[in-house]
């Protein structure tokens, strides 16, 4: 079996009278492709949130790579090895892709400096290493602003690749692009994340995507995991068809 | 690098010869225009991080201040020596703030710096020993040792100025493209982001204001070593905005259109108060919606934009 790489112990997260986070418990393995379902207002994002140091837990202890990240701020954690996109693509719009790339690579490598130059051969063929694994090597001149929405999230992406992670979360990586996209994007992602060695957490509310591209699925209702298993097993929970993907249960259908 | 050097080293001796033969009142306006230039390429530097200071004016007094005290007080006249002992002052003076606004943005920045700068000049006005409202006054510079003649002091400043100005200007095209010029531009964009990846947006924005007191203290050093008069002035506020007007003529794109848009401020204030005396703030800030207008990213957007629409 993988080494652990992800141990959340008695998470607990309130917002005033919200519970967005009731002891969850998650041990994540190194190279697992992870979904975390759920409708909206479950907790999904609060976790990744958690995780990644936006917000602290309440309670509770987080566990990464055997270092204790708890109450770290995202810039310590990110520093270790955990990346991660946004629902809503969080880029430099009024800079190149390429440019993009460059400052996640200057910002990853610690490498701040008033006189050594951003853009140089190495630095340019390094991103453009990795904007190729995204199929965005011809964008790399043009402005992020300029682009369609499909390829900014590439965009948002690729930047969190650039740093090497050894985790990558992936919030709501097809939400807002079109449904004939969704699939050869996931492919490209796939892709891109297969050659390396990185564990990806995804938070998704395609279904399809879900059962296809991810080996454990764990589904939060209120605040709290109500399953955490492999996706077939996982998304024939009763819990999780009713609280999450909205089917009704054969027997009460039939009672019905 | 190579181009940039050549080009910086024929800009030199372009000004240097051209210097040479203007009258004085036009080597004069030159040197004020480059000098008040230095203390708008600062604000340009920190527009480049979404932040407008206001306060710069201040800046510039405690580089003009110190030069002068320290020419009367110890006796050092040196032209080259004194602007970057200017620059100096400034940024040590400005340096415990820098971690407090640095984590300020838009509105707040710009407030907490024209504040800073307001209680900066109600202690010079109320300064006797600095010679309170009326400043004081300070004598001729030499260079490298030696006294100038009345007619060598407008050319010699203007050269010592242009050379500033000129290195300057390289250093910050250098800086413009390095690491830390593009994380800057990436942290008006969107800074959080810069976080999650693992930058540090605070030290960055305290690193640029420190870059920033350090030309204003040169500007302002500057400009009094051509004036031979500093008084607190060069803090009020409407200096500070001075300053900022220069930097929006320019845009954030482009060191040389900095230095136009302050010549251009020097033109324009020059024969509008010789023609309109009482109403040159007028033709200035009609000037300035003009620019706004139709070259809203600055006077530098101008040749930016050839390069761009260049095959």
């Amino acid at each position: 079996m993988s080494g652990l790489l992800l141990h959340a112990q008695g998470l607990h997260k309130r917002f005033g009278a919200v519970v967005a986070a009731h002891d969850l418990q998650v041990l994540i393995r190194t190279s697992e492709r992870i979904s975390l379902i759920g409708s909206n207002g479950a907790g999904k994002t609060t976790f990744v949130n958690m995780i990644t140091g936006y917000i602290p837990p309440d309670e509770g202890r987080i566990e990464f790579d055997g270092q204790d990240i708890t109450g770290m701020n995202p810039r310590q954690i990110t520093r270790l090895g955990v990346a991660r996109s946004f629902q809503i693509p969080q880029l430099y719009p009024t800079l190149s892709v390429l440019e993009n790339m460059l400052v996640a690579q200057t910002c990853h490598d610690n490498r701040l400096s008033l006189w050594r130059a951003a853009s140089t051969a190495q630095s340019r063929e390094r991103a453009e290493t990795v904007l190729s694994r995204f199929n965005l090597l011809e964008q790399r001149h043009r402005l992020v602003a300029e682009l369609p929405g499909g390829m900014r999230k590439l965009v948002d992406i690729a930047l969190a690749m650039t740093g090497s992670p050894k985790l990558l979360l992936l919030d709501e990586p097809t939400s807002g692009v079109a449904a004939e996209e969704k699939f050869p994007m996931m492919d490209t992602v796939m892709q891109a994340l297969d050659g390396q060695q990185l564990t990806a957490l995804f938070v998704e509310h395609d279904m399809d995507i879900v059962s296809r591209y991810c080996d454990r699925v764990i589904a939060f209702y209120s605040g709290r995991i109500i399953a955490d298993d492999l996706p077939a097993v996982a998304l024939a929970n009763a819990d999780v068809r009713r609280y999450v993907t909205g089917e009704r249960d054969p027997q009460e259908a039939s009672h019905a | 690098m190579g181009p940039l050097f050549v080009r910086a080293l024929l800009i030199l001796l372009a000004g240097l010869g051209l210097g040479w033969w203007l009258p004085k009142w036009l080597q004069f306006m030159l040197t004020m225009a480059m000098a008040n230039g230095l203390v708008s390429l600062g604000i340009v530097l920190l527009m480049r991080g979404g932040v407008v200071p206001f306060g710069q004016g201040l800046m510039a007094a405690l580089g003009g201040y110190a030069v002068a005290l320290v020419f009367m007080h110890w006796g050092w006249s040196d032209a080259v020596g004194l602007p970057l002992m200017g620059g100096l002052v400034a940024m040590l003076v400005t340096a415990p703030f820098a971690p407090l606004l640095a984590r300020y943005r838009g509105i707040f920045f710009s407030m907490l710096t024209l504040a800073l700068s307001m209680v900066g000049y109600g202690m010079l006005v109320k300064t006797e020993s600095l010679g309170g409202s009326d400043g004081f006054n300070m004598g001729r510079v030499t260079f490298f040792g030696q006294a100038l003649a009345d007619h060598q002091v407008g050319f010699t400043l203007l050269a010592v100025t242009l050379g500033f100005v000129v290195v300057v200007g390289v250093l910050a095209r250098l800086y413009f493209a390095s690491t830390r010029g593009l994380v800057t531009r990436a942290i008006r964009d969107n800074e959080l982001r810069v976080e999650y990846m693992g930058g540090s947006v605070s030290q960055t924005m305290a690193i640029n204001f420190l870059l920033a007191a350090f030309l204003a203290g040169m500007g302002g050093a500057l400009a009094v070593m051509a004036l031979g008069h500093i008084d607190p002035n060069f803090s009020y506020w409407t200096s500070s905005g001075e300053y900022v007007f220069v930097a929006i003529l320019a845009g954030s794109q482009s060191v040389v259109a900095v230095l136009l848009s302050a010549a251009v401020l020097e033109v324009v204030r020059s024969f509008s108060s010789l023609y309109f005396p009482t109403t040159w703030q007028f033709a200035l800030g009609l000037f300035l919606l003009l620019v706004i207008r139709f070259l809203p990213q600055g006077l530098g957007s101008l040749w930016n934009r050839k390069k761009e629409q260049a095959p």
